[in-house]
């Protein structure tokens, strides 16, 4: 269960460039639900999931993770917990080191680095099996150096080292949005089978009306630093592209109008 | 003959400064200047133990930790404190440089105790008398010995390090300055990283300055001036010897090899006629091509190319 409280988080606050990324949000995700969340440039998506990740420190507000709360932990205490895919390709890896050295990093997530060998007892056959399952023929690479690879694979390896470990939530941010269309729909796959395998709360970012159309059991539409749309169950399988599209333009059009002239006219509008 | 003999064994010193140049250039992809002060104060803590009458590899370990700690430091103020990383190290350069003059207790001490060294040259002499000869050429056999434990103590460094590069902290090193971001995402705390990262490298450089003092019997103040841009030079150098690998042996090797030969084309370049004064200026000025060359050439070729199409 990842559970969020109120949250507030206010950009360079008292400055021109102050900006309302957080505006309350409060949210309860199931364990194992796998959320949607779609929204504008500068909704306050992305910077949910940094919430999450513990990126910055909130303004105000709580999250716990299964009942425990981690609103004053560090970025990297709470790894142990989350599992992340950034937006970039390259974000996820360690250019440098091997395909194997990465998998090991990210299967002593959370632990303490010590002075063992890295690649001792490495479970090379496991990694074999799971890489074989991107069909990119990735398993005969294990010994190359990552930053030999495309993006897409890349971000595939990315996803299993987010995994591998069985976090209690996966965060996706916009993860397929930097990669050509054969490569994405790839990783879509992927994560499909990956979360659908797992057990964690899953959390996907995506600016893909069709992948907010088609993934996930509960869909988050953020709109100014708030929740505008929560739909899960029947009502979310029966949202269509085409609606989602229609919820967008709304959500543009209120973004022409201040705060204030917004609430006043859209209630007519609608 | 004696001449090769004696460059080849400040090479193999300098083989293990490069090793703590290449963890902070390389690894971390940080100049750090720190070892511009972690030089002579590894050789400084060495010299003044050594004078109180301590053991030599007490002596030298000691001068170590003080390398490690002055990384330490450099690390915490650049991380805990955000300085900007080339300022951190000139601030604890030179903090170092009033700390050396206070371990010394003055500009410049004569090491006459015995050093690390010293039974090596004893075994060599008692084995092969005062004189050798190699290639039908005179040699004093304790510089033999002197070589000798100069490549020893280079190898076990050597091999230590890639070790070290390949146990999970190591690796988390090398991460840390490939893509901080992930290793955090990964739960790793890049700051403990870094500044774990620039106490193993100024623990190198100051094993370095220690068997350097010891080798020429003194420690100076001023020892340390351009140690930085050396092991830039011999981690470049072996960069350019062994090429674009995959391996991080390698790698390690090359810079190790780097030192070795850069030291003989100094020798080289001193027989030939070279100022020693001007020493420094042409080294800073072969980094400085080493570093900008390559670019240069390609932006040449660019405009050429440019030229000819239009």
């Amino acid at each position: 269960m990842l559970q969020l409280n109120s949250v507030r988080k206010t950009f360079n606050p008292g400055t021109a460039n102050e900006v309302r990324a957080l505006a309350g949000v409060t949210l309860a995700l199931a364990p194992g639900s796998f959320t949607v969340v779609i929204g504008t440039n500068g909704s306050g998506k992305s910077t949910l999931q940094a919430a999450i990740s513990g990126a910055f420190e909130l303004d105000a507000g709580s999250i716990s993770v299964d009942n425990t709360d981690i609103t004053r932990w560090p970025e990297h205490r709470r790894a142990h917990l989350i599992g992340r895919v950034f937006q970039d390709p390259f974000a996820g890896t360690a250019p440098s080191l091997t395909v194997a050295e990465n998998l090991a990093l990210a299967s002593k997530r959370g632990k303490w680095r010590t002075l063992a060998p890295l690649l001792r007892g490495a479970r090379r056959g496991e990694w074999k099996n799971l890489l074989a399952q991107i069909g990119l023929g990735l398993e005969d690479r294990l010994d190359d150096p990552i930053g030999l690879l495309s993006g897409g694979q890349r971000q595939s390896i990315t996803l299993l080292m987010a995994t591998l470990t069985g976090p209690k939530v996966l965060l996706l941010d916009e993860h397929t949005a930097a990669l050509d269309p054969r490569s994405a729909e790839l990783v879509i796959s992927l994560t499909t089978r990956l979360v659908a395998s797992s057990s964690a709360t899953t959390v996907m970012v995506t600016h893909s009306m069709q992948q907010a159309a088609t993934l996930g059991d509960r869909l988050i539409a953020m709109h100014r630093g708030q929740v505008y749309l929560d739909v899960s169950g029947a009502e979310k399988q029966r949202l269509t592209e085409t609606e989602l599209l229609a919820l967008f333009s709304q959500m543009r059009r209120d973004d022409r109008f201040d705060d204030d002239a917004c609430r006043l006219v859209s209630a007519q509008y609608r | 003959m004696s001449l090769l003999i004696a460059t080849l064994a400040i090479g193999l010193v300098f083989a293990v400064l490069a090793l703590g140049i290449y963890m902070s250039f390389r690894v971390y992809q940080m100049p750090d200047i720190t070892a511009d002060g972690s030089f002579p104060l590894g050789a400084a803590i060495t010299a003044r133990l050594l004078r109180d009458g301590a053991d030599p590899v007490t002596a030298t370990l000691a001068g170590m930790a003080g390398g490690a700690l002055a990384g330490a430091i450099t690390g915490t103020i650049h991380v805990r404190f955000k300085v900007n990383a080339l300022l951190s190290g000139i601030l604890v350069m030179t903090a170092l440089y009033s700390v050396n003059l206070r371990i010394m207790g003055a500009s410049n001490v004569p090491i006459n105790a015995r050093t690390l060294f010293t039974p090596f040259e004893e075994a060599a002499r008692a084995s092969f008398g005062p004189e050798t000869s190699i290639l039908g050429r005179s040699v004093p056999s304790g510089d033999l010995g002197l070589l000798a434990a100069s490549a020893l103590i280079a190898g076990i460094a050597t091999i230590l390090m890639v070790l070290f590069l390949k146990t999970e902290l190591g690796a988390a090193m090398r991460a840390t300055g490939d893509n901080a971001r992930m290793l955090r995402a990964l739960g790793t705390s890049t700051d403990r990283m870094t500044v774990l990262g620039l106490a193993v490298s100024n623990a190198l450089v100051a094993l370095s300055g220690s068997l350097f003092a010891q080798m020429q019997a003194f420690a100076d103040a001023q020892m340390g001036i351009g140690v930085i841009v050396l092991g830039l030079a011999s981690v470049i150098l072996g960069q350019s010897l062994i090429g674009p690998v995959r391996s991080i042996a390698l790698a390690v090797i090359g810079a190790v090899m780097g030192a070795i030969l850069f030291r003989l084309l100094v020798a080289i370049a001193i027989r030939l006629g070279l100022d020693a004064n001007d020493l420094k200026l042409v080294t800073a000025l072969v980094v400085l091509a080493a570093i900008v060359g390559p670019g240069l050439i390609k932006e040449m070729g660019r405009k050429r190319g440019t030229h000819a199409s239009t």
